[in-house]
């Protein structure tokens, strides 16, 4: 510690504060959430979360329609998300030649910064008369022996949330999983060839298996992107506070009640429910991102991280 | 609402330089294609007393001071005022021309910056006295007006909710009662061919597909009149969803907005949804006719949602609905929109820009109304709101504007 330097010193209480303010912001917010949510929870309680009724005349609130819808849409959006960016990924890294990695990196970033009312408004104008007219009616033909498929098939509705907000996590995902495969040491992957592996073998045992926390984490922040996304979802989900009981279904998610609902409240319960959902939002992030940290905990103990961890 | 007001600007500029003889021709055009269409006999239009007051109020609007007044309409040309409101957005395009009309050709000292910021925002900024005066679409409740004492409704002009649809081969006007419409939007009517539907629908091939039932995601003032109509209509949605700007719906989906609703209509095969009035007339939607009390299909126009304020009583506060009217000829999903202010009024100066302001409105303002596809007030709400300018309206212990 010589740390007598004034600019030294200037320099580190700035950091200090920065790194505080975080902390602080968040805890400010979660406070004037609960605060300003109150009136809901103490109406309601932990009764709230598996409630099913929405009803702001009758002042009876219950956010389980939208915890659905919200789990649900990101969930599945995760999953398709996943296998296809890590496989964009792979390609990319391993196979691709660099006149066509380059210009495809590239775009993928592109795609991350289209404003996320384009893609609502591309799924309510494209996707939507798609999913009505070609592939709703074909998965109804050929696939409505499984559950959560069965008609009619709306333009709007789960699966086309799930669509929109895949494509709409796809960036993210494909960026960090490329870069931590791009990290994976050059070492490793010319031991496990020269020991007579094929080129999937080598993936499988050399390089998939140092980049899995790395690829969970670039997983995690495709949940996170596609849990709070509101808008493009307000547009094609169909907006229905029953909770869907198929992948064709109106339903709705916690950010864009808020959004549909906030500017003109019924009473002031409505308020405090509508405020209520935003608490729980913030508090199902937090689960995420703590489920999460254990996962890669998990995986990668005794290992050593990639450049993302 | 942007490409709404890019229509305005366009119908404005074709009235501008048509004047007068546009506007008349207009209420002409108006009056006849709805007397047709409406099934109601011209003749009988002609006597009665209701259809007489519609008429009445098409030419209270072109002449100052419809009630016998003597306050001529520009009454406030020496006004110069800055005057902030905030309310409805089903009002803004009409608003938004007439706070403009009435600068350029009445007084131009007086300013107005309205905010359409929605009926609940509007409440609550009077209530909180930020603004000179509040908008709202849905009359205050009890509540809310023991909140905010002293408070004055006036009633500007009038809005109608028209059900619009798409189903499969059917190209005329479809009928419907409101026990109907209450039925599909309770899920008990899931079919188009339903014997209910079918039955009103003589002569139309209706398919036997599912009815696609379409909301509104967001509270809205439209949908607060949509189910005042079916609560008044339908007993079964009174103890159900009830009234309200966010009911919860039994079955459908919701759009945001009459954009989002229409979209979805136009979308979805086979489906049903309800807009705004004027958003039907600058879309060309197909417009469903709807049985009125008194046993008639009517369709949804300015002249008919008119008729559906005249010959009823009316309390002096203006709080009331006037779904499901009475008169003959009358659409039944009609409603008031109001300009929310205190009857105790501190700046003198600006409460008499305001008062004129609203005096001018319910006389030449009236004239904008269905060019724009708002239903002008009639003759006779037209004299109790004179009544409520010149002696509910106070400052200082004294009228503001004196008759």
């Amino acid at each position: 510690m010589r740390g007598l330097d004034p600019r030294e010193l200037l320099f580190r209480g700035f950091v200090t504060i920065a790194a505080m303010a975080v902390v602080v912001i968040l805890l400010l917010m979660v406070v004037e959430l609960t605060h300003t949510a109150w009136p809901a929870i103490d109406k309601f309680g932990l009764k709230f979360i598996w409630s099913t009724e929405w009803n702001p005349p009758k002042e009876r609130f219950g956010a389980l329609p939208f915890i659905a819808g919200t789990l649900v849409t990101s969930l599945l959006a995760l999953v398709v998300g996943t296998v296809i960016g890590v496989g964009a990924a792979l390609f990319l890294v391993e196979f691709a030649p660099p006149y066509v990695r380059v210009p495809v990196s590239y775009m993928v970033e592109l795609l991350a910064a289209i404003p996320s009312v384009v893609y609502g408004l591309w799924g309510v104008f494209v996707l939507g008369p798609w999913i009505q007219k070609t592939s709703g009616p074909f998965i109804l033909d050929y696939f409505s022996w499984m559950p959560f498929v069965k008609g009619p098939a709306l333009a709007v509705g789960v699966l086309a949330a799930v669509l929109i907000l895949t494509i709409m996590i796809l960036p993210t995902i494909i960026a960090i999983s490329r870069d931590v495969i791009i990290a994976v040491p050059r070492s490793q992957r010319e031991g496990i060839l020269a020991l007579g592996a094929t080129r999937w073998e080598m993936i499988r045992i050399a390089v998939l298996p140092y980049a899995r926390s790395g690829v969970l984490g670039a997983a995690i922040l495709g949940l996170a992107r596609a849990i709070g996304e509101t808008l493009a979802v307000a547009l094609v989900i169909g907006n229905s506070t029953n909770v869907p009981d198929s992948i064709f279904s109106p339903a709705y998610t916690m950010a864009s009640v808020i959004a549909n609902q906030f500017r003109e409240v019924e009473n002031s319960t409505h308020e405090a429910a509508l405020i209520y959902i935003g608490l729980l939002l913030l508090l199902i992030t937090l689960l995420v991102n703590a489920i999460a940290r254990a996962l890669v905990w998990r995986v990668t103990r005794g290992q050593i991280t990639t450049v993302v961890e | 609402m942007n490409d709404k007001q890019g229509t305005w600007k366009v119908v404005r500029r074709v009235a501008l330089t048509a004047g007068v003889v546009a506007l008349s021709a207009m209420a002409f055009v108006a009056c006849s294609s709805s007397s047709s269409k409406d099934k109601t006999p011209t003749k009988s239009a002609a006597t009665t007393p209701a259809a007489g007051a519609t008429s009445a109020a098409t030419k209270a609007a072109t002449t100052p001071a419809a009630g016998g007044s003597s306050i001529p309409s520009n009454v406030g040309k020496a006004d110069s005022a800055k005057l902030t409101g905030a309310g409805a957005t089903f009002p803004t395009p009409l608003y938004t021309r007439w706070f403009s009309d009435y600068k350029a050709s009445v007084a131009s000292g007086v300013e107005v910056n309205y905010q359409s910021i929605g009926s609940g925002g509007g409440i609550k900024q009077i209530t909180e006295k930020t603004v000179d005066f509040g908008a709202s679409d849905a009359p205050m409740s009890d509540d809310e007006v023991s909140k905010a004492a002293g408070i004055q409704h006036v009633p500007t002009t009038l809005g109608a909710v028209v059900m619009t649809y798409n189903i499969d081969g059917v190209t005329t006007a479809l009928k419907l009662d409101g026990d109907t419409i209450a039925k599909i939007y309770l899920g008990k009517i899931t079919k188009w061919n339903d014997a209910a539907i079918a039955g009103q629908n003589a002569g139309v091939t209706l398919p036997s597909a599912d009815i696609v039932v379409v909301h509104r995601s967001d509270g809205s003032g439209t949908t607060f009149v949509f189910t005042d109509y079916l609560s008044h209509v339908s007993a079964e949605w009174k103890a159900g969803p009830g009234t309200s700007k966010n009911p919860q719906w039994p079955v459908g989906l919701g759009g945001q907005g009459n954009e989002g609703v229409s979209q979805q209509v136009k979308q979805n095969k086979n489906s049903i949804g309800y807009v705004e009035l004027v958003y039907t007339k600058q879309n060309n939607l197909p417009a469903a006719q709807i049985k009125n009390k008194s046993g008639d299909y009517v369709t949804p126009s300015t002249d008919s949602t008119s008729l559906a304020a005249s010959g009823v009583t009316i309390p002096a506060d203006y709080r009331t609905s006037i779904v499901d009217s009475a008169t003959k000829g009358a659409y039944p999903i009609s409603s008031f929109t109001y300009i929310l202010l205190y009857k105790d009024q501190k700046d003198a100066a600006k409460a008499k820009a305001l008062v004129d302001l609203l005096w001018w409105a319910i006389h030449d303002g009236q004239k904008t109304t269905t060019e724009l596809g708002y239903a002008p007030l009639p003759k006779e709400v037209v004299a109790m709101v004179e009544k409520t300018l010149t002696t509910d309206i106070v400052s200082g212990g004294a009228p503001v504007l004196k008759p």
